[in-house]
């Protein structure tokens, strides 16, 4: 160990322009601006040279600019909301050296009954007329993530918390990506592969999901957590039921990616009006078929119980 | 690289480092430090803007992508001309609802946000409207009073 | 002595007006400079290298890839410091970096200035840094067991063979809280051309500071200037040094200004938390509920260095009964040193974890004797003229025990919500629960603690009061960090003087001296009584002077009519009094704890209501209500605002906040999942004040900033006990715990 300091302007042999500029600093410092409120200063800072280091940054308007774009750079990372690319450049100092702005792009904003378009902020899901889709997205963050936040970079990050991801698993949705080479369609589980590990190629763009034609009769979706706003859920669920007696069950934060509760669907699927025992026995199915884990925010134990409480009540509500 | 777009209603101009975030920008290279950096991960609110007149975390920006785009800070809500105040710093002054002050730009922006957009909001509709807005020091009961006072709700 | 007055009703800002504070026009235009808005000319940034395990040897340090980064100033390690090479306020025990020994995860092991905050965090990063990991000890039993020490004390009164009838047991165990000031560390040290440096920085005692930077830089006393600088909030992380020392050395290595900002990651490692603790408690009462007996052990975790946990250990056993009669106490408090990050100051200072744990216990006194929790702790109420259990104290001042639990319990109960709007119900827009399962639960807790400082130390404030041709100025060395104590002093120096026009000035340690720390509810009292006791002297002086009976904003006056003017008066100079105020004596405690050992105390019920989702463990505080004992009330929105804050952290530390650790790592060093209440999180709440004033204090007045968190986590506790019928000893209670999965 030993000290070290080179001074860029005299290599170390004495600075004699330093102390003005302490002395300066100190005058225009000493006087009050705490109480009086003379105001922090205005002056701005020129680049570096460290942040100088080139950013190729595209900025679309159309999608296949965006695919030409990502096709000439396919480390490029991608840019919707910037709720998740953000906090790791602020917080994990991830330096991207191109990125591919996309909230440009108005073909990724379309929102119709069988579609949602990747760049489909919360804010605006939080107003669509299907039910579930407008609860989950008012769950999500704040209304200032609300408002940047979309469904393609729910998918793209793929936590295993994430909040529409019940909703899509749910109703089987199709994930269709788009490149230089064409459309992919992909079912959501052939997309999701594990926590924060998708299907999609680098070259890739996450164009929407496509919804089945005939929606539920009856959806809802819930979520668990500490607090009553901001926050990750501890479990997450989406149920969803048609006139015929179809019922979809979906839980997140309860395994690698979202869960199908599949064989607790099979236990309603010609179930109309199911009984108190049909319901204690879907419960029970919906604990035995989530994989949980213990984490830093709840245990394994709390979250297969609470999953399977927080099914049964969110079908309780479709049954209403 | 050289970004151009609106603050408080000017042009400006501005070279930043490709990845910066608009709070960032704001503060060190546009000379508007009223926006605050508290967490830099959108969950206090400290940096609230409105972009294109939506509220948003400005630490979730990355202002290259802010090209073209309108931004109002908290510098840019102050009453005519910048010199008083508006009925949203008034009112939480009235109210006792600044303390230490870090969160208090981010509510101003906020609050302004909500008065412009709701109409007649209850008690629950300003606190879910503030919920990504975190406060140390009011527990958020000043605030609350402030906001009803201009917005007509019951301030009991 | 302080003089109580009554309200001069001419004045616009007096005592017990709701006075606006002086610096909100800045706040809520965004031009109030907090210390990470400060700039100098020629300012380079640092940054900080730290260690990511809790325990460990350096086994190699090289500085030689930074050093090589274009914009790196330098780069400094443990060896560059001029003077001590340790800091601390009781003790210095702490490295300003590491000394060649990893004790605690986040330690600083070099720091870096550059021309730009990039170059730096990448100068810092690039830093080879190599650690022997070491088992850590984490274990407060364990601890305890080796010996590791910090402070044992000792509270031994009574009769030894007295026991009681009704006996309760519970060992309880709260976990560290993290302050979260919204501003994160912050500072700029500027060298100023002598050899010596301005220091702008995070402090809640810039005086302290000063002495232990001075020391470490190996400077005399004139050549290290701390200055109070606008603050994001304290709450006792503020009370230790962070960044001081190092941006203080570089700035003097380079010759530049040096400025650094922390980012919330690196504040969740850079400042202290309040203490985790391990309570083993046994109350015994008679039949009629009074208590007899209460043993008390006290296990707190301080962390690595000793930082302030001397005071918070000694606080935590001397108040392990809460504001009960007892004649028989056997308590015992250690100080434990760990392997965990440093503990210290946070609101409350040792007050909060035994209450969590006292109030407990009185709620299951009152279960098992069949008696309501609030008859019972009426039946054991402090009244003035009765001993304190603990040290045995004589409490010769007003401490309204009784008034403030049924003041609180007078006040109706919150209806239920008539709606099914979510927001008003557990789970709020997760719609995880509707009304008809929700159990309401009510519950009390009275909180109680000391005010200023304590044990003989020799605590005082100084302030000057001036007079000049535009108003007056009161100076103190105090510090605004967000708590209001600028518009206390202004409301008093307005009072004394009988003018409106008064301006609080913050010095800096060169031009007054100490204030005292800002902690321990004690700078209304002293700064207070400070101010008060100068504008006193000079109003006297003044208008003894001009023959004058009345001083006003524009100047004095007798019979009504004015016979000088401020610029007259004021002809030779401002005109001023020095005041270095000194509150009563207080004496050490004796080997048995015993003796006149703290100032002034306050106490305040508190009464929480909860709606708890049983089968999911989650709740929704629906009201935090309390009555509190302030004394006076100087400015009472402003009062309110620190109760209602106040509770709000109180609330977290009760089912929200917690810093996870495990193998003495942090978790959760982030607002993700670190959390803090939101708007939502909070329910309503009603204060009422209760002023008997104390002698202690300007007008009668108490400090009382600390006993909201007190009191307020306890009785939300209360509440879910009652509410789901579980003993609930750990806090924070998570949904699990409710669950009991």
């Amino acid at each position: 160990m030993g000290a070290g300091f080179i001074h860029p302007l005299c290599g170390g042999t004495g600075c004699p322009n330093a102390p003005e500029a302490g002395r300066q600093s100190l005058a225009s410092l000493h006087r009050d601006r705490t109480v009086r409120g003379r105001g922090p200063s205005r002056a701005a800072r020129a680049l570096s040279p460290s942040e100088e280091a080139g950013v190729e940054v595209a900025r679309p308007k159309t999608l296949d600019a965006a695919l030409a774009a990502l096709g000439s750079a396919p480390d490029a990372h991608l840019l919707a909301g910037g709720t998740d690319l953000m906090v790791a450049v602020n917080l994990q100092h991830l330096r991207p050296t191109a990125v591919v702005a996309l909230r440009r792009v108005d073909e990724l904003r379309e929102l119709a009954d069988g579609w949602i378009g990747a760049g489909v902020t919360y804010a605006r899901l939080e107003r669509w007329h299907r039910p579930a889709l407008a609860e989950l997205s008012r769950t999500v963050g704040s209304p200032q993530i609300r408002a940047a936040g979309t469904v393609g970079g729910n998918l793209g990050t793929a936590s295993p918390a994430g909040d529409a991801l019940p909703y899509l698993a749910a109703v089987d949705a199709t994930v269709v990506l788009a490149s230089g080479e064409g459309q992919r369609r992909l079912a959501w589980d052939e997309f999701l592969l594990g926590p924060k590990r998708t299907a999609r190629r680098p070259d890739e763009v996450i164009v929407g999901v496509e919804l089945p034609e005939v929606a539920p009769a009856r959806e809802a979706f819930a979520k668990i957590g500490v607090r009553q706003a901001m926050v990750i859920a501890t479990v997450n669920c989406c149920i969803l039921r048609w006139d015929d007696g179809t019922t979809r069950v979906a839980l997140g934060a309860v395994g690698p990616t979202v869960v199908r509760a599949r064989r607790a669907e099979q236990l309603l699927a010609d179930e109309r009006d199911p009984a108190e025992a049909t319901l204690d026995e879907f419960q029970r199915l919906v604990m035995e078929e989530v994989a949980p884990i213990d984490d830093h925010r709840s245990t394994a134990a709390y979250r297969r119980h609470a999953a399977g409480v927080l099914a049964r009540r969110t079908l309780e509500r479709c049954l209403r | 690289m050289i970004v151009t777009l609106e603050v408080n209603g000017e042009t400006r101009t501005v070279e930043v480092a490709g990845w910066e975030s608009l709070l960032w920008a704001l503060r060190e290279r546009l000379g508007l430090p009223g926006s605050k950096p508290a967490c830099e991960q959108g969950e206090c609110g400290s940096c609230s803007v409105l972009l294109d007149g939506e509220l948003v975390c400005s630490c979730l920006v990355m202002t290259s992508d802010a090209e073209g785009a309108s931004v109002t800070t908290v510098e840019g809500l102050s009453g005519p001309g910048g010199e008083g105040l508006s009925e949203v710093q008034r009112a939480l002054i009235d109210h006792g609802a600044v303390q230490c002050g870090f969160c208090t730009p981010g509510l101003v922006v906020a609050i302004a946000h909500l008065v412009d957009h709701a109409t007649d909001p209850s008690e629950a509709d300003i606190r879910e409207a503030l919920s990504g807005n975190l406060c140390r020091c009011t527990g958020y009961g000043s605030v609350l009073r402030a906001v009803q006072s201009l917005t007509g709700g019951d301030t009991a | 002595m302080s003089t109580v007055t009554g309200v001069d009703r001419r004045l616009a800002g007096g005592v017990g007006t709701s006075v606006r504070r002086p610096d909100g026009v800045p706040k809520v235009t965004g031009r109030f400079e907090f210390v990470g808005d400060l700039r100098a000319d020629g300012m380079l940034w640092a940054a900080t290298r730290r260690a990511d395990v809790a325990r460990g040897r350096l086994a190699r340090l090289d500085l030689a890839p930074a050093l090589a980064i274009r914009g790196v100033a330098a780069v400094l390690t443990q060896d560059d410091v001029p003077g001590h090479r340790f800091q601390g306020q009781h003790v210095t025990d702490q490295p300003v970096l590491c000394d060649g020994d990893i004790r605690h995860v986040g330690e600083p092991i070099a720091v870096v200035a550059a021309d730009d905050p990039e170059t730096a965090r990448r100068a810092a990063a690039a830093i080879t840094v190599e650690i022997e990991p070491e088992e850590p000890l984490v274990d407060l039993e364990v601890a305890l067991e080796r010996g590791e020490v910090f402070r044992h004390v000792r509270v031994r009164r009574g009769e030894p063979d007295r026991h009681g009838e009704v006996v309760v047991e519970g060992v309880y165990t709260t976990a560290f809280q993290d302050q979260a000031p919204l501003g994160t560390e912050a500072g700029l040290a500027v060298p100023d051309g002598d050899g010596g440096v301005d220091i702008w920085g995070p402090t809640q005692w810039s005086h302290v500071d000063h002495r232990q930077i001075v020391a470490c830089l190996g400077l005399a006393d004139e050549q290290v200037r701390v200055h109070p600088v606008g603050l994001g909030g304290a709450f006792g992380a503020r009370e230790d040094l962070s960044l001081q020392t190092h941006i203080a050395m570089l700035a003097l290595t380079t010759g530049r200004p040096v400025k650094i900002v922390y980012d919330r990651t690196e504040s969740f490692v850079g400042h202290v938390k309040r203490h985790a603790a391990r309570m083993r408690y046994r109350h015994e009462a008679d039949r009629d509920g009074r208590l007899v007996r209460v043993e008390a052990r006290v296990l707190l975790d301080a962390g690595a260095y000793e930082t302030t946990s001397a005071a918070v250990v000694a606080n935590a056993t001397f108040f392990t009964v809460g504001p009960y009669r007892c004649d028989t106490v056997v308590a015992d408090g250690y100080a434990l040193r760990t392997n965990h990050y440093p503990a210290g100051a946070m609101r409350g200072f040792g007050a909060n974890q035994v209450a969590i744990a006292a109030e407990a216990q009185m709620d299951r006194l009152a279960t098992e004797l069949g008696l309501d929790p609030v008859e019972l702790r009426l039946r054991n109420a402090l009244a003035p003229g009765d001993p304190m259990a603990t040290t045995g104290q004589v409490i010769d001042y007003p401490l309204p025990v009784s008034d403030v639990l049924r003041s609180v319990a007078a006040l109706p109960l919150p209806d239920p919500p008539v709606t099914g709007d979510p927001r008003l119900l557990p789970g709020g827009t997760g719609l995880t629960t509707t009304p008809d399962q929700v159990v309401r639960g009510v519950g009390y807790a009275l909180g109680f603690k000391n005010l200023q400082f304590s044990e003989g130390f020799d605590d005082f404030a100084e302030a000057r009061v001036e007079l000049t041709p535009a108003g007056a100025v009161a100076h103190t060395a105090g510090i605004e960090c967000g708590q209001g104590m600028v518009t206390v002093i202004q409301q008093v120096v307005r009072s004394v003087l009988g003018m409106d026009n008064v301006e609080v000035a913050f010095d800096h340690t060169g031009q007054i001296g100490s204030a005292g720390s800002t902690s321990a509810s004690r700078q209304t009292q002293m700064a207070g009584n400070a101010v008060l006791q100068a504008a006193e002297a000079l109003r006297q002086r003044v208008l003894l002077s001009t023959g004058g009976d009345e001083l006003r904003d524009d100047g004095v006056y007798r019979d009504g009519v004015r016979v000088a003017t401020l610029a007259e008066v004021c002809a030779n100079g401002p005109v001023a009094e020095w005041v270095h105020y000194q509150h009563p004596a207080t004496e050490p405690p004796d080997d048995n704890g015993q003796g006149r050992v703290h100032v002034d105390f306050c106490v305040a019920a508190h009464r929480a209501v909860v709606d708890v989702d049983r089968d999911l463990g989650m709740v929704r505080v629906v009201a935090v209500d309390t009555a509190q004992d302030v004394g006076r009330a100087i400015n009472p929105q402003q009062l309110v605002g620190q109760i209602e804050g106040g509770i709000a952290q109180g609330l977290g530390y009760a089912i929200m906040e917690e810093v996870v650790v495990e193998d003495g790592c942090i978790l959760n060093p982030s607002f993700t999942d670190y959390l803090l209440p939101t708007a939502l999180d909070v329910g309503s709440v009603e204060a009422i004040m209760v002023e008997e004033p104390s002698p202690w204090g300007p007008f009668g007045a108490k400090g009382m900033a600390e006993l909201p968190t007190v009191a307020s986590a306890p009785a939300i506790a209360a509440a879910i006990r009652a509410a789901t019928g579980r003993p609930l000893t750990r806090m924070p209670i998570r949904p699990q715990d409710i669950v009991d999965l």
